[in-house]
């Protein structure tokens, strides 16, 4: 138990890369995925054609192969950036395509009435979506967005394999100075189940404050 | 023609003309962008992606695709079965079977693999505990998929008409018969496309391989950059072929989801389940 206190401010410093990752990587993502989602539904057809192909790229592949990919093989092409700024972008990238989708479903719970009424009132399309639609449709998936959120949390820890020190990467270095595995190791998962419980937590909280109730 | 906008009249016409020529050329733009960075390297030069054309690379790659399908058959079929027995303990009569379910999916789904696949690879053989690497990855990832397989079977199970079970019931079969015969069949039709998009991202998570040193696709294709020293065809091959094989999974389950939405029969399980967003984002 000593080692655990000695290394304390270590285990801190870790949390909060993870912490800080997971803030920035979030809220992008649910910038770029509102974007996707608004280019999804457009009338447009090349840009719903491009956010398809947008979101089932990032859905369907694994993100560790786009953080290797991004953090040792695209340097090579002159894509050179540090690489805590490459894990945000690659993590952003790739969740924002599952706040999309969740977004999309968010707009299809809109009533019909809501998005006529916006047009009567003589809304164009772009106000219609930004002061109507889109809202509504984020007031819809609050729950699903948080856990999106929570995957986010989870997969941050991916960032220690590209070499990111972040709560992962320090538990595991810190259990090979200490050799108490079962000791650092649980503490590591009870804090991101804590990370967890709190977004899941603050998404009840707002579920009740945002939801419509129709 | 969609409920968001109106048939466009002659002046939305050429704004959207306007907007798909704009649109079309910052696609374009940030392709070419993309394109010169990498021909600017020396990256598109064939050289570098001759050895793709070659069988023995494929047959590399291959054998490391082969080994990613064999491990996510292996944790499917463990995961699903965990996942079917705690679906059915949290919603048993008894409580203390339910808490112990309810904990159990609790910790599984809110705790990284990663960090257990690092319990497994650096702190359990300092106990003096070594399992052999495909179990590495295998134990972890079974411990979290089955938490999310539990939920989606739990989900299609109790969003069934509860006419199904008294029906059941009333015609004389045992709480397990009824299971066997009416619920589960019924509820895991349902479920079938959730459980499909939850088995392609436990495919994308065998890409974990990489750490333990498993033969995975994602593993060999390290072991190629060491060989070839081509960082990004190779990288950006991988890439394209867990695209390939996880886009025809996902396109299939989106055709048994719309398939289940036309048939009325089948029309139960209507609701959005709330675990098909969480599990796919894994």
């Amino acid at each position: 138990m000593n080692a655990l206190f000695e290394d304390f401010g270590s285990l801190a410093e870790g949390l909060g890369m993870t912490l800080l990752i997971l803030a920035t990587a979030g809220i992008g993502s649910i910038v770029l995925g509102a974007f996707v989602a608004v280019a999804r539904i457009s009338p447009l057809r090349i840009l719903r054609g491009a956010a398809f192909a947008y979101a089932q790229f990032f859905i369907n592949v694994p993100l560790l192969a786009l953080l290797i990919l991004a953090v040792f093989a695209l340097p090579a092409a002159g894509f050179i950036l540090p690489v805590v700024p490459t894990v945000v972008i690659v993590l952003a990238a790739y969740e924002s395509a599952y706040v999309a989708e969740a977004l999309r479903s968010g707009v299809n719970t809109v009533p019909q009435g809501q998005i006529e009424a916006a047009r009567a009132l003589g809304l164009t399309f772009g106000q219609s979506l930004r002061l109507v639609i889109v809202p509504q449709a984020f007031r819809a998936v609050v729950q699903p967005l948080g856990n999106i959120m929570i995957a986010l949390a989870l997969n941050t820890s991916l960032a220690a394999v590209v070499g990111v020190v972040e709560l992962t990467a320090h538990v595991n270095k810190v259990n090979l100075v200490y050799a108490q595995p079962v000791l650092f190791y649980t503490t590591g998962g009870l804090v991101y189940m804590a990370i967890a419980l709190a977004i899941g937590l603050l998404t009840g909280r707002l579920e009740r404050k945002l939801v419509v109730i129709r | 023609m969609n409920r968001i906008y109106d048939e466009p009249g002659p002046r939305t016409r050429r704004n959207m003309r306007i907007g798909s020529a704009v649109s079309f050329v910052a696609i374009a733009a940030l392709l070419a962008f993309a394109t010169g960075q990498f021909a600017a390297h020396g990256q598109l030069e064939p050289a570098k992606w001759a050895p793709f054309l070659t069988p023995t690379v494929w047959l590399y790659l291959g054998a490391g695709l082969a080994g990613t399908l064999q491990a996510a058959a292996i944790v499917a079929v463990l995961g699903g079965f965990l996942g079917l027995l705690l679906a059915l303990g949290r919603i048993s009569r008894s409580r203390p079977i339910r808490w112990l379910c309810s904990t159990y999916i609790e910790i599984a789904r809110t705790v990284p693999v990663l960090l257990l696949i690092y319990l497994m690879l650096f702190g359990l053989p300092q106990l003096g505990i070594n399992a052999p690497t495909v179990w590495k990855m295998v134990i972890p990832l079974t411990f979290c998929t089955s938490a999310v397989f539990a939920e989606i079977l739990r989900a299609g199970i109790t969003s069934l008409p509860s006419g199904q079970s008294e029906a059941a019931m009333s015609l004389g079969l045992s709480n397990a018969q009824a299971l066997r015969y009416v619920i589960l069949p019924q509820a895991a039709r349902n479920v079938s496309p959730s459980l499909l998009s939850q088995f392609v991202s436990l495919l994308k998570d065998t890409t974990l391989g990489y750490i333990v040193a498993y033969t995975d696709l994602l593993y060999r294709g390290q072991l190629l950059t060491s060989y070839l020293h081509e960082l990004i065809p190779t990288y950006i091959v991988i890439t394209l072929v867990y695209l390939t094989v996880s886009a025809s999974l996902t396109a299939l389950a989106t055709r048994l989801q719309k398939r289940l939405d036309r048939k009325p029969t089948l029309a139960v399980v209507q609701a959005p389940l709330p675990a098909l967003e969480t599990v796919s984002a894994k």
